[in-house]
């Protein structure tokens, strides 16, 4: 066993949507990996293949879509391949996932206990008694007032922040190793989306427990990151440390995205100041997806696709840099 | 809850008035009911002391307050036809039609929640197609037609079931029941089935567009991300948010299957009110359609109390105490 093994590892992901026109590739073969209690963050235009790749890994692509290339590595097996039942398995014990909207990730006919409870005996062995014990805990821990009495209330008597307090007390209720939180705060209010930032950061660094955050909120990245992927197109564009990627951003899109730093809170999508809007999957032109927009085209970038190039701590999909790659 | 209560009772009681007053409206709009009484060479003197016996010389609002008073205690008057007392026929009539109604309606939810959840999870499946093709002929097929074909196939060509009447019932006090007996077990087969099939059918297409929907919801994919398993996701989650359709839906058709009643009853020559409201149609028996109609109007306001505290029972948001939200 390796020392540093990388906790998750995607290697060239791809994932299609099949068509009566054609197939579309809304991931594009993507690599990453995801050390122990690392935070990676994800940013990206709304469509870029963000969530697609959530739910990849997790194993919960909805049909048509599928993984059609590509593996995914989770403490160094293969969990794309997997059956149903053993993905199951893995899903809530190994790697949790929060996703957008609070409002709408719980079940309303049942009390945030019983959802809580359940999730509990389905991954650990543990009592109805002991599993309410640790579900009041968990509430507790995720900073829900008067937990024993809040229990047994339903969804729709949390407010949005609350419910995602819940929310993310679910994904960790059996203390997974690495969870997937795709934009967890876009739909809360602008006042509470720090808060409950800073506690799904103090949570995992407690627990240890590996993120992969989905945010549209350069602030958020700059604060909570380790590392950063910009993803364009169904690719990545540039992925590195995040204090690199933000200071000395090297792919001309995230020069673009960087420029536009929005306050902590907004939504990078509206504020992007690169002319024009990422193609749609089915007029993605040739080379480099990102040269209509780019101001540094050149002839390249119209006919060869550039792949990941490694400069110093970070890599970029550009032309630009082609030839001055670093050595390991 | 209880203040719900109340104000679904005053409710009931209102629309109970209304029934009253359309039904006390038929004997005004047959002419004069005396002329049905006594023969034409009856004396103005001997009309007029029948006029005044039976307060028909009092002003309308009198008469409409003497008839419903009448009606709450159980006095419905006397049959032109049969020349007995209205509520004697209904008693006997009624175990039939309800029986009827009931077996029906067990049958339709029996077979029509599975289908749809059937149909709604194994959404490209071969017999869920199959499945739905078939319930398009249910839903097309008249229902004398669906009747007349069942006699054909199971009464005359088969000779397994009987093709008319209640067969042999058993009394239980002033209730008859077809139970109790195998021939009237038998006897029931045929015409329930011809009653719910409709039903039935309209059941499993409501749940499967329920499933598909339900399952598509972001709380569904949570459920799944949390590593629940495949029964407790489809049948604790997802099942169980397609009731409040399911219920307001099932109430609903109960009420369709008493007014349906009438046409199965027909067929199948089954001694119920339905076959009754037909016969009194055709000789223009008053007392009998207006209680029939009081009678009808009574069963639909208590299912609909029936299908508000079902709502109650299944989702939690219907049941907010106020205390709990001040809490927050
Ligand atoms: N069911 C689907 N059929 C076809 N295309 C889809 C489907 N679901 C998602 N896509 C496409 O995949 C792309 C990536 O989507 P997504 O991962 O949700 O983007 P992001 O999360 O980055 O905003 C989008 O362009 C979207 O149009
Ligand atoms: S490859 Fe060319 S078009 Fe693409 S980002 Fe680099 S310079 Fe711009
Ligand atoms: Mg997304």
């Amino acid at each position: 066993m390796r020392a540093n093994r990388p906790l998750l590892e995607v290697d060239r992901l791809r994932v299609e949507f099949p068509t009566r026109r054609g197939t579309l590739v809304a991931v594009d073969e993507i690599s990453f990996h995801i050390d122990p209690g690392e935070v990676l963050g994800v940013v990206g235009e709304s469509g870029a293949g963000k969530s697609l790749t959530g739910s990849a890994i997790i194993g919960l692509l909805e049909p048509p879509g599928r993984i059609a290339g590509g593996r995914i590595l989770f403490d160094g097996s293969r969990i794309d391949d997997l059956p149903y039942e053993q993905m199951r398995r893995i899903r809530g014990k190994q790697i949790g996932a929060v996703f957008q909207d609070p409002l709408t990730s719980l079940n309303p006919l049942y009390s945030v206990g019983r959802q809580l409870i359940e999730t509990i005996t389905t991954h650990l062995d543990l009592s109805e008694g002991q599993a309410r014990k640790r579900a009041i805990e968990l509430l507790a821990e995720v900073g829900i007032p008067a937990p024993e009495r809040r229990i047994d209330q339903y969804p729709h008597q949390f407010s949005g922040g609350m419910r995602q307090r819940v929310v993310i007390a679910l994904a960790l209720c059996a203390n997974p190793r690495l969870i997937i939180a795709d934009e967890p705060t876009t739909a809360l209010d602008v006042s509470i989306q720090a808060q409950i930032i800073a506690l799904l950061k103090k949570l995992c660094r407690e627990h240890g427990t590996a993120v992969m955050l989905v945010t549209h909120d350069m602030g958020v990245i700059a604060e909570t990151a380790d590392r950063v992927a910009v993803m364009y197109a169904g690719r990545i564009a540039e992925i590195g440390p995040a204090r690199q990627v933000i200071k000395q951003p090297l792919h001309p899109y995230t020069v673009g995205l960087m420029g536009s730093i929005p306050m902590v809170g907004t939504d990078a999508d509206r504020l992007v100041q690169i002319e024009g809007a990422m193609p749609r999957l089915t007029e993605i032109p040739p080379g480099c997806a990102f040269n209509p927009r780019c101001p540094k085209v050149f002839e390249r970038c119209r006919h060869d696709r550039p792949d990941l190039i490694r400069v110093g701590p970070a890599s970029t999909a550009c032309w630009l840099y082609d030839g001055q790659a670093g050595h390991d | 809850m209880l203040a719900f209560i109340v104000r679904r009772l005053i409710q009931s009681i209102i629309v109970m008035l209304a029934v009253a007053f359309i039904a006390f409206s038929l004997f005004q709009f047959t002419g004069d009911p005396i002329n049905n009484m006594v023969g034409p060479e009856a004396s103005a003197e001997t009309r007029q002391l029948l006029r005044e016996r039976l307060g028909l010389d009092k002003p309308f609002p009198i008469q409409f307050l003497h008839f419903v008073g009448n009606v709450v205690q159980g006095e419905f008057g006397v049959s032109y036809r049969l020349g007995m007392k209205v509520e004697d026929i209904l008693v006997q009539r009624l175990p039939a039609t309800l029986e009827l109604v009931a077996v029906a309606a067990l049958l339709a939810l029996a077979v029509g929640v599975p289908l749809g959840v059937y149909t709604g999870l194994h959404r490209y499946g071969a017999v869920s197609r199959l499945m739905l093709t078939l319930s398009l002929v249910g839903i097309s097929l008249p229902t004398f037609l669906i009747g007349i074909l069942l006699i054909l196939v199971f009464a005359v060509w088969l000779g397994w079931l009987p093709s008319f009447g209640r067969g042999k019932v058993v009394s239980i006090g002033w209730w008859t029941t077809n139970f109790t007996s195998w021939d009237g077990f038998r006897s029931i087969i045929l015409p329930a089935i011809t009653l719910s099939l409709f039903q039935m059918t309209l059941i499993m297409r409501l749940v499967r567009a329920e499933m598909l929907e339900v399952l598509r919801t972001d709380y569904i994919k949570f459920a799944r991300a949390r590593g629940l398993t495949n029964r407790a996701v489809n049948f604790g989650h997802a099942l169980k948010n397609t009731l409040v359709p399911v219920i307001t839906i099932t109430g609903l058709q109960i009420g369709a299957l008493i007014a349906f009643a009438i046409i199965t009853e027909t067929v199948f020559q089954w001694p119920g009110m339905g076959l009754l409201f037909l016969q009194a149609i055709q000789f223009v028996d008053i007392p009998v359609m207006s209680s029939y109609l009081v009678l009808v109007a009574f069963l639909f306001v208590i299912i609909n109390l029936v299908v508000d505290l079902l709502y109650y029972a299944v989702d939690p948001r219907l049941r907010i105490d106020r205390a709990a939200v001040g809490a927050h």
